[in-house]
C-alpha cells in the first residue's frame, strides 16, 4: 500500500499523486463492494424461485448448468437471464421523452447503489466511516423514488402513469415510519455512525442487542423496508393483475434489467441495515467460544440472508394489500406506535441513573 | 488549483446552470427535475462547507420528499405553454421590479460594511471525530429551544389547517372499518347446516 502511494507520489507530484491514489484505492474498494452486491442480487433472484418454489412444491429453475455437470443444475440460470436481458432490444415507446426514459433506470439504481458506501461490513470494514452515516442512507433512499417518478412520466403509458403514482405515494409514506424507528435506534446507540451503533451492541449476548428493547420498531422497520422495496404483498406499485406492471411497463431488455436490480439490491440493503441496527451487526449471539470463532462478516451474512429469506417468504405467503389499506398502515398505524414509543424511549432515557443502572435497564442504555 | 478548488468550481457550474434551467426550460417536468439537480448540487456545497447535517437534511427534506410531490403535481397538469405565455410582455415590468428589489436587497446584505464576507469570521477548522449533528442538536435544543418549538408549532398548525381544508365529508360514500373486517368470526359469516342426504326415488 505505501509502495503503491510513492509509485503514484513519483509520477503525478506529491499532491496529484497523493489525489490520484485515494481516488484508485477508493474506486478498487467501490469494485470491491459493487461486484459481489450484484452476483448476490443474481443469485438472490435464483433464490428466491427455488424457494417460492420449493414453499409450493415446485421444482423451480433446474435446466441450466456449468460445462454439462448435472448437480449443478439451476445455478446457471441468473446468468443466462443476464445474458438473455442484454440481448433483448431497448424498445421506446413513441412520443416518450427518450432522455428521461433512458436516465430512469440509472436514477434508480444510483441511489441503490450509493447507500452501500457507509455500510460497515465489520469493525474496520467500512469504505466510508462518516459521522452522519444513517442519515446519509436515508438520503440516498429517498432518492430511489426518482426513478420511478421519471419512468413512468417518461414512458407517455396510462399503466406506467397509474404505477408511478401509486409508487410515489407509497414510498414517501413509508420513509417517514421507517425514519421514525430509526429515530430511535439513534437514540438508543447516541451516534449516527453505522459502526458506532453496533459498537453500542456489545455485550455478552443477544440480549444486548436492540432487537430486545426495540422490538416493536424492528417489526415496524422491516414492514416499512418491505414496502420500500415495492416487495409483496406492498406490491400494489407493480400489481400485475391490476396495471400490467406498473411503472416499468413499457421498459425491456437491459433497461427493465436495471430496476429488477435496483429493486433487488434494495432488499439486500433493507437485510443488511437492519441487520446492523436491530441484529447486532458483525457480533455473535453469544460471545463464547465455539461462536466467537466463527468471523463476524459470516454472521453478519448469516442475518442477512434470514431477513432476505423473510422478504421471499412473505411474498409466497401474504395475499397483496389493497391501496387504501396500505395507506392506512403506514400513517394510521405504523406513524403513532413509532411517536408513541419515541416518547416512551425518552422517558425511560431521562430517568435517574440510579434506575438506569439496575439489571434490565443497563443492558442497553449505557 | 487544488481539488476543493476544482470541485467548487464543478457544483457551482452545475447549480448555476441548473438553476438557469428551472426558469428556461419549457417543459414544467423539466423544469421541477432541475430544481431537484440544483437542492442536490447545492447539498454538495454545503457538504464542502463541513455542514454535512444541513446538507443531508437538504437532500432528505427537499429533494426526497417536497420535491416529489412537487413533480407529482407538475405531471399531472396539463399545461398549455401558449396560454402560459399571453401575459407574458404584459406583466413583465411588474416582475423585473421585483427582480430589481430583490437583487438590491441581497446587495445590500452582502456588501454592508458591518456585515460582508470580509467581515464574517473564518469558520474553526475541526477534528474528524467532530459532529455537526450533535452540535447541532445541543444548540437548537437549549439555546434557541423556543425559536424551535414556536417553528414547531407553527408548521403543526399548518398541518392542520391543510388537513382541514382539504377534508370533505361526502354523502353516500361506502367505508369498510379495518378493525371490524379484521375481527370477524367465521360463525358471523357462515352457517353449518346439516342437511340429511336426498333419497332416491
Amino acid at each position: 500500500m505505501v509502495y503503491a502511494q510513492q509509485l503514484f507520489g513519483q509520477f503525478f507530484g506529491t499532491e496529484w499523486g497523493m489525489m490520484l491514489f485515494s481516488l484508485t484505492k477508493n474506486l478498487l474498494l467501490i469494485f470491491a463492494i459493487v461486484l459481489p452486491l450484484l452476483l448476490g442480487v443474481a443469485y438472490l433472484t435464483l433464490a428466491e424461485r427455488k424457494i417460492i418454489a420449493f414453499m409450493q412444491i415446485r421444482v423451480g429453475p433446474n435446466r441450466v448448468t456449468f460445462f454439462g455437470i448435472p448437480w449443478l443444475a439451476g445455478w446457471g440460470q441468473p446468468i443466462a437471464d443476464a445474458v438473455k436481458a442484454m440481448m433483448k432490444e431497448i424498445i421506446v415507446p413513441s412520443r416518450a421523452n427518450k432522455f428521461l426514459f433512458v436516465l430512469a433506470p440509472v436514477l434508480t439504481i444510483a441511489p441503490a447503489l450509493a447507500a452501500w458506501a457507509v455500510v460497515p461490513f465489520s469493525a474496520e470494514m467500512v469504505l466510508a466511516d462518516i459521522n452522519a452515516g444513517l442519515l446519509y442512507i436515508l438520503a440516498m433512499t429517498s432518492m430511489g423514488v426518482y426513478g420511478v417518478i421519471i419512468a413512468g412520466w417518461a414512458s407517455n403509458s396510462k399503466y406506467a402513469f397509474l404505477g408511478t403514482m401509486r409508487t410515489a405515494a407509497q414510498l414517501v409514506s413509508y420513509e417517514l415510519a421507517m425514519g421514525f424507528a430509526l429515530v430511535c435506534v439513534l437514540m438508543m446507540s447516541q451516534s449516527l455512525n453505522l459502526g458506532d451503533i453496533v459498537k453500542g451492541q456489545q455485550g455478552g449476548s443477544f440480549i444486548n442487542w436492540y432487537l430486545i428493547p426495540l422490538f416493536p420498531m424492528f417489526l415496524v422497520y422491516f414492514i416499512s423496508g418491505v414496502a420500500e422495496t415495492n416487495r409483496a404483498p406492498f406490491d400494489v406499485a407493480e400489481g400485475e393483475s391490476e396495471i400490467v406492471a406498473g411503472y416499468h411497463v413499457e421498459y425491456s431488455g437491459m433497461a427493465f434489467t436495471v430496476f429488477y436490480l435496483a429493486e433487488y439490491a434494495n432488499m439486500i440493503l433493507v437485510a443488511i441495515l437492519a441487520s446492523i441496527m436491530f441484529l447486532g451487526g458483525w457480533l455473535p449471539p453469544f460471545n463464547i467460544v465455539p461462536f466467537t470463532l466463527i468471523p463476524g462478516f459470516i454472521w453478519l451474512l448469516l442475518k442477512i440472508a434470514f431477513l432476505l429469506f423473510c422478504f421471499l417468504w412473505f411474498r409466497a405467503t401474504f395475499p397483496r394489500y389493497r391501496y387504501d389499506q396500505i395507506m392506512r398502515l403506514g400513517w394510521k398505524v405504523f406513524i403513532p406506535i413509532t411517536l408513541v414509543w419515541i416518547v416512551l424511549l425518552g422517558g425511560v432515557m431521562q430517568l435517574p441513573s440510579s434506575i438506569l443502572g439496575v439489571f434490565p435497564l443497563n443492558l442497553w442504555i449505557h | 488549483m487544488s481539488f476543493p478548488e476544482i470541485s467548487f468550481y464543478f457544483f457551482a457550474t452545475v447549480l448555476v446552470l441548473s438553476a438557469l434551467g428551472v426558469i428556461t426550460s419549457r417543459n414544467p417536468v423539466h423544469s421541477a427535475l432541475l430544481l431537484v439537480l440544483a437542492f442536490f448540487t447545492s447539498a454538495g456545497l454545503w457538504l464542502m462547507l463541513g455542514a454535512e447535517f444541513l446538507a443531508i437534511t437538504l437532500v432528505l427534506v427537499y429533494v426526497g420528499a417536497v420535491m416529489v410531490l412537487f413533480l407529482f403535481v407538475v405531471m399531472m397538469l396539463d399545461i398549455n405553454l401558449d396560454s402560459l405565455r399571453e401575459g407574458f410582455w404584459k406583466w413583465f415590468p411588474f416582475g423585473a421590479f421585483l427582480g430589481l428589489v430583490m437583487a438590491a436587497e441581497v446587495s445590500m446584505v452582502l456588501m454592508n460594511k458591518s456585515f460582508g464576507v470580509n467581515q464574517l469570521p473564518v469558520p474553526p477548522l475541526h477534528a474528524a471525530d467532530y459532529s455537526n449533528t450533535k452540535e447541532l442538536g445541543r444548540l437548537i435544543y437549549t439555546e434557541y429551544v423556543y425559536a424551535f418549538e414556536l417553528a414547531a408549532v407553527i408548521l403543526l398548525v399548518a398541518m392542520v389547517a391543510a388537513i382541514a381544508l382539504t377534508l370533505r365529508r361526502r354523502s353516500g360514500r361506502k367505508f369498510l372499518d379495518p378493525a371490524q373486517q379484521v375481527a370477524v368470526k367465521r360463525k358471523d359469516r357462515v352457517r353449518i347446516v346439516s342437511m340429511p342426504s336426498e333419497k332416491k326415488e
